[in-house]
């Protein structure tokens, strides 16, 4: 493997390492903040315990997001020197911006986890809320700056070099709205789901048991009030793409020939040689009617692509069919657990309904990792799409090969003791091993 | 003061400030490391009852340091990271295995054990760290990273590879330890065999503070020439009288056990130290070739990005404020 390849992939694993915090840092404050707030309103103690329990794997997560949120604000200088130099000054923007409101969440993070016993408890679910608020808004940041990569706008060139730069005009880029709906619903979506799945695991050894049943209830609701959302977010950002990026959107539907009244090709073995998508399912018209809502508009296929401005077909087909396909099943699971929370007025417990919440569990974070796999990988060999190629952004140090084993061994080591911890987290859940926690925790606090 | 100036006086702000309070955070994890005897338990206790609420805030100083920089300087941070991307990288790691140490260790079991094996990495990566981002500042001043028509000619080497980049980095640790050391006397106030402890620590880091500032000042003859120069100009006597009362009045009070006149004696220090590092250093972002100038992007971006920093000052420092009132109040 070459240098540049080995930095694409360290980028690549760094990205997809913090995204699964960065989601759950999103989700997890919106959980905990409705969970405080109903023991606000009702009083009973199984809401704040809930709300406590579920902040105690948040911190854990959190600092994890944190710190690996950093390494990728090191790593766009260290590995992509040359598109810094040439776009920071023109989405430097959001990035303050994000900084200000990672600051707001990580100040008010520590009220919420050290503070439950030191300010009002009204207070103290406020700074729940400001939490939830400034780690959707880091979001909206970051994911506004990765649109303009997509979309850039906001500046001139003149003899390759860039000028009248207009930094909100940047920000407000044509893809940045689609790409901020999508991204924050997938991470809403995903911590339900991923949350439920777990208090599903222990409703089905003991479905009597009021805190996961609670916890549950809280999660399941989040998860099936946004996936629905995010399907016509979905719709909306592929004919976007359709639209502004057709060389990523061909590379999604695998779309090699442009034609009229074009069918949707599912799963299949893209062959950029044959120019053909073998073994794929196809429903007729279908791309036509999903890119312009007319079955018989014609959509442009890679053949239209200059040969060396192609994406990876292969990888971005697939990566977007299981992120359609992920997301197909969690909506499947929500309308099913929907029509039996609305039918029975209560939070559904079937036994299967749990099980299958707790197949689904990963799915929402699966289609985040796929659905960034298309978004940057559809985005090749552009780093800004059509005017600067990743391949000139690279850094010119040689040897990447060894942050890039660092870094990876690094990530393994941290994901294999996260697992380890969280786990712990949730089955130190019956009453005895509470209390054990309590006291050490009060023993923590005198000493 | 021109709007670049400005900028540049804001990474410098927000750099003293993560000393001070994301460095005094690394000096704990140091004392976490060295913590021995039969109070070891509760001098660790006591370090991360210190750090835990506040750590992940102060860490967000260092970011915002990158992200102006690369706003407003981009090839000023091309350059940095391109010729300091091996340090760079070290200190990464470092970052990551010390924040997920300090919460694993926090939320791991409660053994002896395990707690002394997060405790090894949260403490090690906390001598670590500082000693690599001191030996990246010493490479900036050292006048050996050199930019020919706009790209590094210096080679992955250049600067932080020399003896007055290590004397740069023992020196921050030193300061650290002894920033922090000084902190827990003020924050065990009512523990008095601990704050006795700290007491010891801060003096001793206080003590040998000013060996190390004097090896780093000689090394800077041949290692960091502009520097050198700088520090024998006009104004430099006078910084120097200001940082040595501060230091001395640390010690003496320290000594004297007036803990909170230590603490704001030892920030007046650090702040005076990196003031005029960064006195020595204007107008260069890397000595000789970067300056705030000549890499400044386009003035609608640093207008646009002063305002976004102000505003965020509305916010973050009443933010801030009630953080540490609500955790460093006397209870």
């Amino acid at each position: 493997m070459t240098d540049f390849a080995f930095a694409r992939s360290q980028m690549a694993m760094s990205l997809a390492f913090h995204i699964v915090f960065a989601a759950i840092g999103i989700g997890m404050p919106l959980l905990m903040a409705i969970a405080e707030g109903l023991h606000l309103r009702s009083r009973e103690a199984i809401y704040v315990d809930l709300a406590q329990r579920w902040a105690r794997g948040t911190a854990i997560l959190f600092a994890v997001g944190a710190v690996s949120g950093t390494v990728l604000s090191f790593e766009l200088g260290l590995l992509w020197p040359r598109f810094m130099e040439y776009a920071g000054g023109i989405i430097g923007m959001p990035f303050s911006l994000e900084g200000f409101a990672f600051f707001t969440e990580a100040i008010f993070l520590g009220i919420y986890l050290y503070g439950w016993d030191r300010i009002p408890a009204v207070v103290h679910w406020l700074a729940g809320i400001v939490v939830a608020m400034s780690g959707m808004l880091s979001g909206v940041f970051v994911v506004t700056a990765n649109a303009w990569m997509n979309a850039p706008t906001g500046f001139e060139m003149v003899d390759g070099r860039v000028t009248r730069i207009d930094p909100i005009a940047a920000m407000l880029n044509p893809a940045a709205l689609q790409q901020v709906i999508h991204m924050v619903l997938a991470a809403y979506v995903a911590t339900g789901f991923a949350v439920a799945a777990v208090h599903a695991f222990f409703l089905l050894r003991d479905r009597t048991n009021a805190f996961h049943r609670t916890a549950f209830g809280i999660s399941l609701a989040v998860a099936v009030i946004g996936i629905p959302l995010q399907m016509v977010s979905g719709d909306m950002i592929a004919r976007m793409v359709a639209h502004r990026q057709p060389a990523k959107f061909a590379a999604m539907e695998a779309h090699y020939r442009t034609e009229a009244g074009a069918p949707i090709t599912i799963g299949g073995i893209p062959d950029d040689a044959a120019m053909t998508t073998r073994y794929g399912l196809r429903i007729p018209r279908g791309l036509s009617l999903l890119a312009t809502g007319d079955p018989n508009a014609s959509v442009r296929g890679l053949d239209t692509i200059p040969r060396d401005e192609w994406p990876n077909a292969r990888i971005v087909h697939w990566a977007f069919d299981l992120m359609v396909g992920a997301g197909s099943a969690m909506l499947a699971i929500a309308a099913w657990a929907g029509w039996l929370w609305w039918r029975r007025r209560r939070v559904p417990d079937d036994r299967w309904l749990l099980r299958a919440v707790v197949v689904a569990g990963p799915l929402g974070l699966i289609a985040i990792e796929a659905g960034w796999i298309v978004t940057e990988v559809g985005r090749q060999p552009w780093i800004i799409y059509g005017v600067m190629r990743t391949a000139d952004a690279v850094t010119p140090m040689a040897g990447l090969v060894v942050p890039f084993v660092t870094f990876t061994a690094v990530y393994i080591f941290l994901s294999v003791i996260l697992v380890y911890l969280l786990r712990r987290q949730f089955l130190e859940t019956d009453p005895s091993a509470r209390r054990g926690w309590q006291a050490r925790q009060e023993v923590s606090r005198d000493g | 003061m021109t709007v670049e100036h400005r900028l540049g006086a804001v990474i410098l702000a927000a750099l003293v400030i993560y000393a001070l309070s994301g460095g005094a955070d690394y000096g704990g994890g140091m004392w976490d490391l060295l913590a021995r005897g039969p109070r070891a338990s509760r001098q660790r206790a006591a370090i991360e009852h210190a750090i835990g609420p506040i750590w992940e805030a102060n860490h967000v100083w260092l970011i915002l340091v990158i992200v102006v920089l690369f706003t407003a300087f981009p090839p000023a941070f091309a350059t940095i990271m391109t010729a300091l991307h091996i340090p760079m990288t070290a200190i990464l790691i470092g970052i990551v295995l010390r924040g997920s140490a300090f919460v694993f260790r926090k939320y791991d079991a409660q053994h002896d054990a395990v707690h002394r094996r997060w405790s090894t990495v949260f403490g090690a990566a906390s001598f670590f760290t500082p000693f690599v981002l001191g030996l990246c500042l010493g490479a900036l001043a050292s006048g050996e990273i050199r930019v020919t028509d706009g790209r590094l000619s210096s080679g992955f080497f250049a600067g932080w590879t020399t003896l007055f980049a290590v004397a740069c980095g023992l020196f921050a640790q030193g300061l650290f330890a002894f920033l922090a050391a000084t902190y827990l006397t003020v924050d065990t106030e009512g523990e008095p065999e601990l704050q006795a402890g700290f007491r010891t620590r801060a003096l001793v880091s206080g003590v040998l503070l000013a060996p190390a500032a004097a090896l780093t000042f000689v090394l800077a003859r041949d290692g960091a020439p502009q520097i050198f120069a700088r520090l024998t100009s006009w104004w430099a006597p006078l910084l120097v009288a200001v940082t040595s009362v501060c230091a001395i009045g640390a010690l003496a009070a320290l000594w004297s056990r007036r803990f909170r006149w230590a603490r704001a004696a030892a920030v007046g220090q650090v702040m005076c130290i990196l003031v005029g590092w960064g006195l020595a250093q204007y107008p260069h972002l890397v000595i000789p070739d970067l300056t705030l100038s000549n890499t400044a992007t386009v003035p609608s971006t640093l207008h646009a990005l002063q305002s976004v920093l102000a505003a965020g000052a509305l916010v973050l420092f009443p933010a801030f404020g009630y953080l540490f009132y609500v955790f460093k109040r006397r209870s």
